[in-house]
């Protein structure tokens, strides 16, 4: 994760959100991934979502795990802090920060070998908890920085670059989500910013766990031809079930109007998630219905693909801790410490 | 047939043998609380099973007017309630000692011996006679245990009534079977044997000033005083007293006042390598935070207290320490987690230790382990064990200084980042090797990335093996620095002495209580426990005054003694071990037997 600071060149034009600033204020430093990998375009996508929702930088914490994917919260956000913990162990840390400091905004990166190998039991934990993050995986079905090895999320029959078929059952992370019980459970791809920044900025304004599936093909170790990962399958066989249009609280209602059934579905901020079903009455919030939907979508071979279920009202974390309101590392310590008069009394109980 | 009638006062030792899961713990608490309360020096040691239910456990009281705790090497008497382990009880009962027994049933005639005094009570047979239901005949059989040694040991009735009042005012019910169960042994003791016997106790006024305490619920308090609002834990033995106590205390005290709402977050996780991350997560927040665990949860954690190590996040963890290797013997106690809690994760590290050896201490350290974690930037280590942690110690009453004010470290406001041309988090700006550290979501210009990856002293990723060695440099002299911060050893010089007994933790009662024997007999020496590390300067001042170093410790492979090597000056001949790795609390006799053998002295007989 070699970094390289961007050129600081400002545009006196550059349009600015609600907070003053503009989106080159929201990259980070020189992305060092091979040219043409997805998860660059997810980088972008997020930049765009962060600059677009007015969230000052440094009111997020980005986290991530290791591997590839867990390089680009480098990219993104440079003012904002940032933890690249150990392999598969995010979930824990995004955990105990969020547990700490429930005022900022949680993205967590990771991958298909951070998430769905060594960190598949934080994952699933972290959604247990319904910890009030977005998590974006970013999935491509092998290993790069080891030179191209099958990941748990590789397809039975997918092809590596050496010729070698995959024979194993892959774990799907969406539909594990939905089976986990997780809150926010989308589905989307690199290649389709469109479809992703809503998805996005709904997760981030979800008060819960949002997992974000991103399907992000590896130029270098899985983007021939027999890879069912590659751009090219993906956009071959990608189906959107659903379309997703997010309205900010405030915002001015931009999204252009869909045709046929639009499901509204209004957001613990307030703001306001509009579904257009593209599947003959799909409804997300329809836990069995979406997993229904997910596999036979799977059955056929293609990849189901939106926000493809939303649960709302949830409790997150805190709220079944039943924590303060404000965070936890901001109470003065006047208000944590008994103080001497309390020792004393307590120690009368021991004698 | 030698029997001592000699009455011995306020010094005996007392063994029960019980079945867990019966509610035995309750009767021997029962017991602890009246020798305190009658002013006797008391100790108690759990002795149990890794088990729910129907395995041999047993409870020792010590009960000795001169406040020597340790674990007593022989008994007086034996309550043998347990008919499986009857044949290893009635052993190990002292010549001229007493054995009581529940009579119901007859007595084994084999395990009988005539150079002990055996009290037979029919305590199953009165109970079904007086209790319904098989659960309270069970559960009071216990209590008549108690009344039967209220009469045999002169307690005082009027201490256990008030025990039973202040423990049972809510549960009338309770309280009565309780008062029948002990008058019905009381009763048949008075009446059938000739009470009380010659070790029995007397009111006194040893224990003002103190209270009875476990070292873990002592470390939970230190927590709570300390201002800690996260703790993320997996439940392990000996640990999970920890938390439990943690949470009691919260419950009483971390509720806000206007709103209900819980002022920390217990969370516990799915595994130990889940917690030590939440830790660091909520810590790089800038909240107190804590885990509590024992040896094989650190081993799980290893990965990440390296990141801390390197990345420089404060962290606190209490090693419960337990018998290892691997899950070992899980409800006895060791001292076999030095070397894995010092130098713990892969690569170079060193981690700060303190090291307390009863309850209080586990309070104090416990608040200054915070304090030093945010002053240098590390993870710090409370490691105590299943003896300190779990059983009840008499201890001072703890003390509060309302003006203590946490130590943060060297964290910077929004104020400071925006007077600051430019923030770099891994510069030696005031060249004592901690750099500035600043917290999420307070300024932009203070934002960093936070990395287990090779980084520079700007905070960047680096391969460059120069710009990564400035790094761990420094880390290690600010490690090094922490020794003359961790607590001081704790000393007690003889006149005349040339021989230096060294030892650590759990170990300090028997210690001082075979140094005390040895100065009787003449033989004069120093004493040091070690009580952090990195060690502190007066740790090797100590060793290298003295020809011989004898350091007793409760581990097979001498891990204090080897530290002492690798980490002073001192030559490795100076140093002789004494060491007891069988699980149980250390007693004073293993001490002297081992001093005396290592001093050449001739062994004097110990029973």
């Amino acid at each position: 994760m070699s970094q390289t600071a961007k050129p600081v060149v400002r545009h006196p034009r550059l349009r600015k959100n609600a907070v003053g600033l503009t989106q080159r204020d929201y990259e980070g430093s020189m992305s060092t991934l091979c040219a043409g990998c997805g998860h660059d375009s997810i980088t972008a996508a997020l930049v765009q979502t962060f600059y677009e929702l007015d969230i000052p930088p440094h009111r997020a914490a980005k986290l991530s795990g290791i591997g590839c994917s867990s390089k680009t919260p480098a990219y993104f956000l440079g003012e904002a802090h940032g933890f690249n913990s150990v392999h598969g162990r995010m979930p824990s840390i995004a955990t105990g920060a969020n547990a700490a400091n429930c005022e900022l905004v949680y993205i967590g990166v990771s991958g298909d070998g951070d998430s769905l190998s060594i960190g598949l039991g934080q994952l699933c934990h972290a959604m247990r908890r319904n910890i009030d993050m977005t998590y974006v995986l970013e999935n491509n079905g092998v290993y790069g920085l080891t030179k191209g090895q099958f990941s748990a999320s590789a397809d039975i029959g997918t092809m590596s670059k050496r010729g070698i078929a995959n024979d194993m059952y892959p774990i799907d992370p969406a539909s594990l989500a939905l089976t986990l019980g997780a809150t926010f459970v989308a589905r989307s791809f690199s290649g389709d910013k469109g479809q992703l920044v809503p998805i996005l900025k709904a997760g981030l304004r979800h008060k819960g766990f949002a997992l974000v599936d991103v399907i992000s093909p590896c130029v270098t170790f899985n983007d021939h031809q027999g890879s069912t990962k590659s751009y090219a399958h993906t956009r071959d066989h990608s189906t959107e079930v659903v379309h997703t249009d997010f309205v900010p609280l405030r915002g001015e209602i931009t999204a252009e109007q869909a045709e046929g059934a639009v499901t509204a579905v209004t957001m613990h901020d307030g703001s306001t998630v509009r579904f257009r079903s593209v599947s003959e009455g799909y409804d997300p919030t329809d836990r069995d219905a979406a997993y229904t939907n997910l596999r036979e979508v799977q059955g056929r071979g293609e990849v189901a693909t939106g926000l493809l279920y939303i649960d709302p009202t949830g409790q997150d974390m805190h709220m079944f801790e039943n924590t303060v309101d404000e965070a936890l590392s901001t109470v003065p310590y006047e208000k944590l410490c008994p103080g001497s008069e309390a020792l004393d009394k307590l120690q009368n109980r021991w004698r | 047939m030698d029997r001592d009638t000699r009455a011995r006062i306020n010094d005996f030792s007392l063994k029960i043998g019980t079945v867990n899961g019966t509610g035995s713990a309750s009767a021997n608490g029962l017991l602890m609380q009246a020798v305190f309360r009658m002013g006797v020096p008391v100790s108690g040691k759990n002795v149990f099973p890794s088990n729910i239910q129907g395995l041999p456990t047993w409870y020792e009281i010590r009960v000795n007017s001169d406040g020597y705790d340790a674990r007593a090497a022989q008994f007086d008497v034996m309550v043998a309630m347990n008919p499986k382990t009857h044949e290893r009880d009635i052993t190990e009962v002292r010549t001229g000692g007493y054995v009581v027994y529940d009579s119901s049933r007859p007595l084994d005639e084999a395990l009988m011996r005539d150079d002990v005094t055996f009290f037979g009570v029919p305590m199953s047979k009165m109970c079904v006679e007086n209790f319904s239901g098989a659960r309270e005949r069970l559960l009071m059989t216990n209590i008549v245990y108690v009344g039967t040694l209220v009469a045999l040991l002169n307690i005082d009735p009027e201490v256990v009534r008030s025990l039973l009042d202040e423990k049972f005012s809510a549960k009338p019910k309770l309280m009565e079977s309780n008062e029948v169960a002990i008058r019905l042994g009381y009763e048949y003791a008075k009446e059938h044997f000739d009470c009380p016997l010659p070790v029995q106790l007397e009111t006194s006024n040893g224990t003002e000033g103190c209270v009875l305490l476990t070292g873990n619920a002592a470390a939970a308090l230190g927590c709570v005083y300390a201002g800690a609002t996260v703790g993320a834990w997996y439940p392990i033995t000996p640990a999970t007293s920890v938390m439990d106590s943690f949470q009691a205390f919260c419950s009483r005290f971390r509720q806000d006042p206007e709103t209900g709402k819980n002022l920390y977050c217990i969370i516990q996780a799915e595994d130990e390598l889940a917690a030590i991350g939440m830790v660091l997560g909520a810590s790089w927040m800038g909240a107190r935070a804590f885990t509590p665990t024992s040896g094989a949860g650190i081993s799980l954690m290893n990965e990440f207290i390296g990141l801390a190590y390197y990345a420089e996040i404060p962290a606190v963890l209490f090693d419960i320490q337990r018998t290892g290797p691997s899950t070992g013997m899980p409800t006895r106690t060791q001292q076999g987690d030095f070397f894995e809690v010092v130098y713990a994760s892969h690569g170079d590290t060193k981690h700060i230790a303190l090291f307390p050896s009863e309850p209080s201490e586990c309070f104090y350290m416990s608040v200054q382990s915070f304090d030093i974690a945010e002053r240098f930037q590390t993870p710090v280590f409370v490691v105590s064990d299943l003896d300190i942690g779990m059983n009840d110690w008499m201890c001072e009453r703890l003390e509060w200084d309302d003006d203590y004010v946490p130590d943060r470290g060297k964290v910077l406001s929004a104020e400071e980042i925006e007077g600051l041309e430019k923030f770099y988090r891994y510069m030696d700006v005031d060249g004592d090797g901690i750099p500035y550290r600043t917290l999420p979501g307070v300024h932009p210009d203070g934002a960093y990335f936070t990395r287990g990856s090779g980084h520079d002293r700007f905070g960047r990723y680096t391969e460059d093996g120069d710009l990564y060695k400035e790094v761990v440099d420094r880390i290690a002299i600010k490690i090094e620095s922490a020794a003359e911060s961790v607590p001081a050893p704790e000393m007690r010089p003889a006149e005349g002495a040339q021989i230096g007994v060294v030892t650590v933790g759990s170990c300090r009662g028997a210690v001082i209580e075979a140094i005390d024997r040895l100065a009787d007999e003449g033989v004069a020496v120093d004493y040091m426990r070690v009580r952090g590390f990195p060690f502190a300067e007066s740790v090797e001042e100590f060793l290298q005054a003295h020809d011989t170093n004898i350091v007793v410790e409760q581990n097979r492979d001498a891990q204090l003694l080897r530290l002492l090597i690798l980490e002073t000056g001192i030559e490795k001949r100076k140093l002789e071990s004494v060491r007891d790795y069988r699980g149980f609390p250390l007693t004073a006799e293993f001490v002297l037997d081992g001093v005396r053998e290592q001093l050449g002295l001739i062994a004097t007989e110990v029973g």
